[in-house]
């Protein structure tokens, strides 16, 4: 275990909770700014995100009349803490110090929460178009979220472990589970993207239709929260990918010394997350929204069929390969 | 779910313009939606009875943003046949050309719209990215981006030089070609096809029972154009054919309006390189005769009547405009019945809805401090009392 000053360290300043915020404002702007290029805009400068938030923290509360004050600022507090909490799991630099048996199952009920959060929001706005939003994202969490599971547990079934760091530690000496799992990787990447609320996923809170969902109520500082919350869950999200599907940021063979080995894995980290992040994007850019009854088609007809198709090829692979 | 009342506008992200949907829905499916227009009367038709001929044109221009040339040329047009004037060839053709162009442009903004309401925002900006070589031609051609002046009654008020129509014929071959490039990304990326097919369907009696017009209605097979039914400018000589599709919905006006893009962009072609030679307006009379005259244009979203009544002055003593949007609306609220709390926007942006240019009546009682709309039996007893007691009818 690591020194007490050490791991206080690692929770709020690196790779915690500081680089954590940085980073979720860092994607977001490449997130925007791709998008930008792609659709031949010019984008946003560098701490345009920071900027926004700063901004937003700045601006009244407006609390909707029948509504709690205290419910409406605990929710995205929750939702915040949830996330942050989750990606302390996920290697950054080298394997976490938290690592323990089941931490995979901890970090994917975490990053529920954000979505579970949407709902309470929508359903407690008294607005329209918040509890049709709110509605809206809990029936997308019952889609997305079996194939989501079932796909990122099919590398801890070959890796014989529930905790993220040991699946993480065997892809060292095997090859990638994107390689090994392809069906699986395009599974969790979907399932990733309706988790984040993107086009073509962004049903809850499509704004044409339905003004901004569960969002709609939300103003200043509790808006801020929420979008920061999303942010992270793009870079806690995409990190819990990488670290499943990508080999994380160990490499195969030892670095002497350590801290090189660390910085080759944050360089790694970096490049994956990016990578995954630039997947996304174009998705986004490439797609308009589906509705709500189309995404439960696809959703249960092709992913789920998808997911389990590829937790029966682990099986069959664990029964006879045994890597 | 028990039914609720979802209300869409008069202010909402997906509407531009004031109007109100009060949508009755079970869940997500659509129920009985009630409509309300008429938030955004200006007066115009009132107004344009107290300008003479030069000074109404500017004016009619402001009733759209968009169709700002349709209107003037359905005015002129009418106010020319009134006067019995002949207007040279070559105005016709300048007429014509920059009709075309508009269309190019509003077809353009509609696709972008359209995409914008499923949530394909790279095709909004790209569209609206290649509309901008539309409205450079515009300018070049008549000095404006939006409202362009060019009409009055008698001809045009500018003419064009070889080189303005050289650098217009130069933007085309690009236009053409990215206008093939969303034919083949609207007929082929799945979202929009799930979006757009089966959506907002009109079969081909309903759209005639309704009273559809324009793209709306050649979407349901209806072969309708007032360019060849009752053509003008100089339509008949031009090289082009009325786009139809049976598709009857969303998907069917997408490609109805893709198909007239590269139908105007010929006609822009020909009318360009065929100009012919003279002068481009005639003096016109300040006043015109007694006449009633009927003025019917293809505008981009369909069918624009005006009706005008000329009274030996130089004023006209009545207009009445009949925009295609209000011809449409009710479309709008019957396909929607059954369909999907999602397809609200989309649905109403087929029709390419122009809410400015609709709104007429609008009844303000200053002693009641309140604000109605007439019903249609309302309006008709109105009518029936205002002609016998002022007219003795």
């Amino acid at each position: 275990m690591m020194d007490p000053a050490l791991l206080l360290l690692y929770v709020l300043v690196f790779p915690g909770l500081l680089f954590l915020v940085g980073y979720g404002f860092l994607l977001q702007f490449v997130d925007r700014k791709l998008a930008a290029r792609m659709q031949a805009r010019v984008g946003p400068p560098l701490l345009q995100p920071f900027a926004d938030f700063v901004k937003m923290l700045a601006k009244e509360t407006i609390t909707p009349t029948g509504v709690k004050r205290a419910d409406f600022d605990w929710a995205p507090l929750l939702a915040f803490a949830a996330v942050a909490t989750a990606f302390m799991y996920v290697p950054v630099i080298g394997l976490s110090p938290f690592a323990f048996q089941g931490d995979l199952i901890l970090v994917l009920y975490l990053l529920t929460v954000p979505s579970i959060v949407l709902f309470l929001l929508g359903w407690l706005s008294r607005n329209i178009f918040a509890t049709l939003g709110g509605v809206r994202a809990i029936t997308q969490l019952f889609i997305y979220e079996v194939p989501f599971f079932l796909a990122l547990l099919a590398p801890a079934i070959m890796a014989g472990s529930w905790s993220i760091s040991v699946i993480v530690a065997w892809q060292a000496s095997h090859p990638w589970f994107a390689l090994l799992q392809p069906i699986g990787f395009v599974v969790a990447l979907i399932g990733l993207q309706a988790k984040l609320e993107r086009t073509p996923f962004d049903i809850p809170e499509a704004e044409t239709e339905i003004v901004a969902g569960p969002w709609t109520e939300l103003t200043g500082r509790r808006l801020a929260l929420m979008h920061l919350t999303m942010d992270i869950a793009l870079v806690a999200g995409s990190a819990l990918v990488a670290a499943l599907f990508l080999g994380g940021p160990l490499l195969p063979w030892t670095i002497e010394p350590a801290w090189l080995a660390g910085l080759a894995g944050f360089g790694l980290f970096l490049a994956k997350t990016l990578a995954i992040l630039l997947v996304l994007t174009s998705l986004r850019m490439a797609m308009g929204r589906v509705r709500i009854d189309q995404l439960n088609d696809f959703g249960w007809k092709y992913l789920a069929s998808a997911a389990i198709l590829q937790v029966f090829v682990v099986l069959a692979m664990n029964a006879w390969w045994a890597p | 779910m028990p039914e609720i009342v979802v209300p869409i506008g008069p202010h909402h992200p997906a509407l531009k313009e004031p109007v109100n949907f009060k949508v009755i829905a079970d869940g997500e499916l659509i129920v009985r939606l009630e409509l309300d227009i008429s938030y955004n009367h200006r007066g115009i038709e009132k107004a344009a009875e107290s300008r003479d001929f030069i000074k109404v044109v500017p004016l009619l221009e402001r009733v759209c943003g968009i169709c700002s040339h349709s209107h003037t040329t359905t005015f002129v047009k009418g106010i020319e046949e009134a006067m019995k004037l002949t207007i040279p060839k070559r105005a016709q053709y300048l007429r014509t050309v920059v009709a075309e162009l508009e269309r190019m442009h509003s077809h353009l903004l509609w696709l972008g719209v359209a995409a914008h309401e499923i949530g394909f925002n790279t095709l909004f900006m790209w569209t609206w990215r290649d509309r901008e070589a539309v409205q450079d031609s515009l300018e070049e051609l008549t000095g404006n981006r939006v409202n362009y002046g060019i009409n009055e009654v008698g001809g045009v008020r500018r003419d064009i030089s070889d080189r303005e129509a050289v650098r217009v014929l130069d933007r085309l071959p690009l236009l053409e070609d990215r206008i093939a490039k969303y034919r083949e990304m609207v007929a082929h990326e799945p979202t929009t096809l799930a979006r757009f097919r089966g959506v907002g369907r009109l079969t081909r009696t309903e759209a005639l029972s309704y009273g559809t017009v324009g793209p709306t209605a050649r979407a349901s097979g209806v072969e309708y154009d007032i360019r060849r039914d009752d053509p003008y400018l100089a339509y008949e000589e031009m090289p082009w054919e009325i786009v139809t599709d049976t598709h009857g919905d969303v998907f069917g006006r997408t490609l109805v309006r893709i198909g007239e893009l590269l139908e105007s962009l010929k006609i822009v072609r020909y009318g360009l390189e065929n100009m012919p030679g003279g002068p481009v307006k005639v003096p016109a009379p300040r006043g015109g005769p007694r006449a009633e005259i009927l003025s019917r244009y293809e505008a981009p979203r369909g069918e624009l009547a005006h009706f005008m009544r000329t009274n030996n002055t130089d004023k006209v003593e009545r207009l009445d405009i009949r925009t295609p949007t209000l011809a449409n609306w009710t479309s709008v609220a019957v396909s929607l019945v059954g369909q999907n709390l999602a397809d609200i926007p989309v649905v109403v942006a087929a029709i390419d809805p122009c809410l400015s240019c609709t709104s007429r009546v609008t009844i303000v009682d200053r002693e009641e401090r309140e604000t109605k709309t007439l019903t249609w039996e309302e309006l008709r007893d109105h009518g029936k009392r205002f002609y016998r007691e002022k007219r003795g009818v």
